[in-house]
């Protein structure tokens, strides 16, 4: 855990599906760094192999060749040091908010007591005060992944992988949402990987962002995003983030005029 | 579309019903009791005077004015034979959703056993049940076990797919969730799948229920001395038409109970089950 070492490194790493007839290689030699409390964006067009890296990452799915590590140590299965936000909520509709939020924590067995204050202080810092007795279905969609958010970081994870989590919402939840999670990572620091497909978003929020080729998934660039701390929204009209998006997007192949 | 406008009004509200009135004889519940009363007696008087009118015999259509009066005041007794009906039905159905829902949860969690099980539930499904029920009657004798029995097998099936469809379709990423925490097979099943599925077994059941006294009637046909099955070929041997309807108002008015509470149940236990579109009887949300 000292400060050289990455919490997340991956190195010449491959993932190749053996499903059907072909097989299809997702995954062609990536090799990427995350440090501790860093905020990381993969962005890439769509099919090239996010997900499938996220699922490594979290131990959900093993690679075919190379070498990943995390906090240190080799991912030889699901690891309980990461917390997962997903494209969809993903919530169990016959739990209220305040359960769903408990589900990892009476899976891994935390003691009851200490759940119910992280759970309720979770909930109070995605916003959700109030709701706690609700179902997700009394709650619009960017409540719901806002849920799923408080839920991932219910067991203190030392890793947050947000897998597009806001691409459902429209333009002005999803800004708002933005900026609750710049929050959110300011309190807590969680080390984050997120996939997106808004450039924009991906500058705004990150520390680096991660720009992959069309599948096989390689990684194209690295693009440092010099922006200072705290964001705020007003730094998205600046000449700085606009130029720093008009380069994301030439390198996938977007033109800005 | 009132409704839906009412409860996002009711912000604060509380979680599972929407808010209603106090006032009994202004709730939609009871606008719609009063609207299918008062179709229902429309409809007997309809057919009360046209059975007057046109001077039908009574044993091709009796005035419901005679069903009414074999209903209570014949010498039948109609409570003895329609508990017995209702007796096998109420066990054939438990019996159904019990076993049901067990062989659903085997195929589910052990795939490899439902590759030996499904083709045997479809053959069960397939073979007609009025065609076994004779069989049944050499196996079982004549009394309450083959219609137990046939109640039981025409509900079965219905209850085994909703609930193996139910088990089976928890989200993927709740999935995915699970495994990323270690969940055990154990805690799968019961935090996931079962609750999952129970909105689909409710749905089995009304479906069950109601196939459950066709195959208690059926079964009574064939062969036994009591049952509203067995008054209706009693009455049909004595061209006694008005006792026929009288049972088959019975069986229907049974059917229809039963489906109501398995409603009124499925609002009290599922609550969260927004979507409850197939609730007939209750509130239409
Ligand atoms: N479980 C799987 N079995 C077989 N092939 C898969 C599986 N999961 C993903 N793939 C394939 O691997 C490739 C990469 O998929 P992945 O889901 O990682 O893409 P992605 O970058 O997340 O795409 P998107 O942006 O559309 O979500 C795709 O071609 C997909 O078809
Ligand atoms: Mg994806």
């Amino acid at each position: 855990m000292n400060a050289i070492t990455p919490m997340i490194e991956a190195r010449d790493l491959r993932m190749v599906y053996n499903q059907g007839t072909d097989p299809v290689l997702a995954l062609d030699n990536v090799n990427l760094d995350v440090n501790e409390h860093e905020f990381v964006s993969l962005v890439g067009p769509s099919g090239c192999g996010k997900t499938t890296l996220l699922k490594l990452v979290s131990g959900l799915a093993s690679p075919s060749a190379g070498h990943l590590n995390v906090d240190g140590k080799r991912v030889s299965g699901p690891q309980k040091k990461i917390g997962f936000v997903f494209q969809v909520p993903a919530l169990m509709k016959w739990r209220t908010i305040q359960q769903n939020v408990l589900l990892p924590a009476e899976i891994l067995g935390m003691r009851k007591a200490e759940a119910l204050e992280r759970a309720q202080e979770l909930i109070e810092l995605v916003g959700l005060k109030g709701f706690e007795k609700r179902y997700p279905h009394e709650l619009s969609g960017g409540m719901q992944q806002r849920v799923g958010i408080a839920r991932a970081l219910i067991h203190d994870p030392s890793i947050l992988l947000l897998d597009e989590p806001f691409s459902a919402l429209d333009i002005m939840t999803r800004g708002q949402l933005n900026l609750e999670l710049l929050r959110i990572w300011s309190e807590r620091r969680k080390t984050s990987l997120l996939i997106t497909h808004s450039i924009s978003e991906a500058v705004f929020l990150s520390d680096r962002v991660v720009v992959f080729s069309a599948r096989p998934a390689k990684v194209l660039e690295v693009v440092q995003i010099p922006l200072p701390r705290p964001r705020v929204p007003e730094m998205r009209v600046s000449r700085e983030f606009i130029d720093l998006v008009d380069h994301v997007g030439r390198l996938i192949g977007l033109e800005f005029v | 579309m009132e409704r839906t406008s009412a409860r996002m009004q009711a912000g604060g509200a509380k979680v599972a019903a929407p808010p209603r009135s106090n006032n009994v004889f202004r709730s939609p519940a009871f606008h719609r009791s009063v609207k299918v009363s008062v179709t229902l007696v429309v409809v007997c008087l309809l057919w009360e005077a046209g059975c007057r009118w046109f001077e039908v015999p009574s044993y091709l259509l009796p005035a419901p004015s005679r069903v009414f009066a074999s209903l209570f005041g014949s010498s039948v007794d109609f409570v003895h034979h329609g508990s017995v009906t209702l007796y096998e039905t109420l066990l054939g159905f438990v019996a159904a959703v019990a076993l049901g829902a067990l062989a659903a949860a085997i195929i589910v969690v052990f795939p490899k056993l439902a590759d030996i099980i499904m083709p045997l539930l479809l053959i069960a499904q397939i073979v007609p049940k009025v065609a076994i029920a004779p069989i049944l009657l050499i196996w079982l004798g004549y009394g309450l076990a083959p219609k137990i029995f046939v109640a039981f097998l025409v509900a079965f099936f219905p209850i085994v797919i909703n609930t193996a469809s139910g088990l089976a379709a928890v989200e993927r990423e709740l999935l995915d969730l699970a495994r990323s925490l270690e969940a055990t097979r154990w805690q799968i099943f019961w935090k996931f799948r079962v609750p999952s599925a129970l909105p689909l077994l409710f749905d089995g059941m009304k479906i069950s229920v109601t196939l459950a006294v066709i195959g208690a009637v059926i079964a009574e046909f064939v062969g036994g001395n009591e049952g509203l099955g067995v008054l209706i070929i009693i009455a049909n041997q004595e061209l006694d038409t008005a006792l026929a309807f009288a049972s088959l108002f019975l069986m229907s008015a049974g059917g229809l109970v039963l489906y109501a509470l398995i409603e009124a149940s499925e609002r009290v236990l599922i609550p969260w089950n927004s979507a409850a579109s197939g609730q007939i009887l209750g509130d239409h949300r």
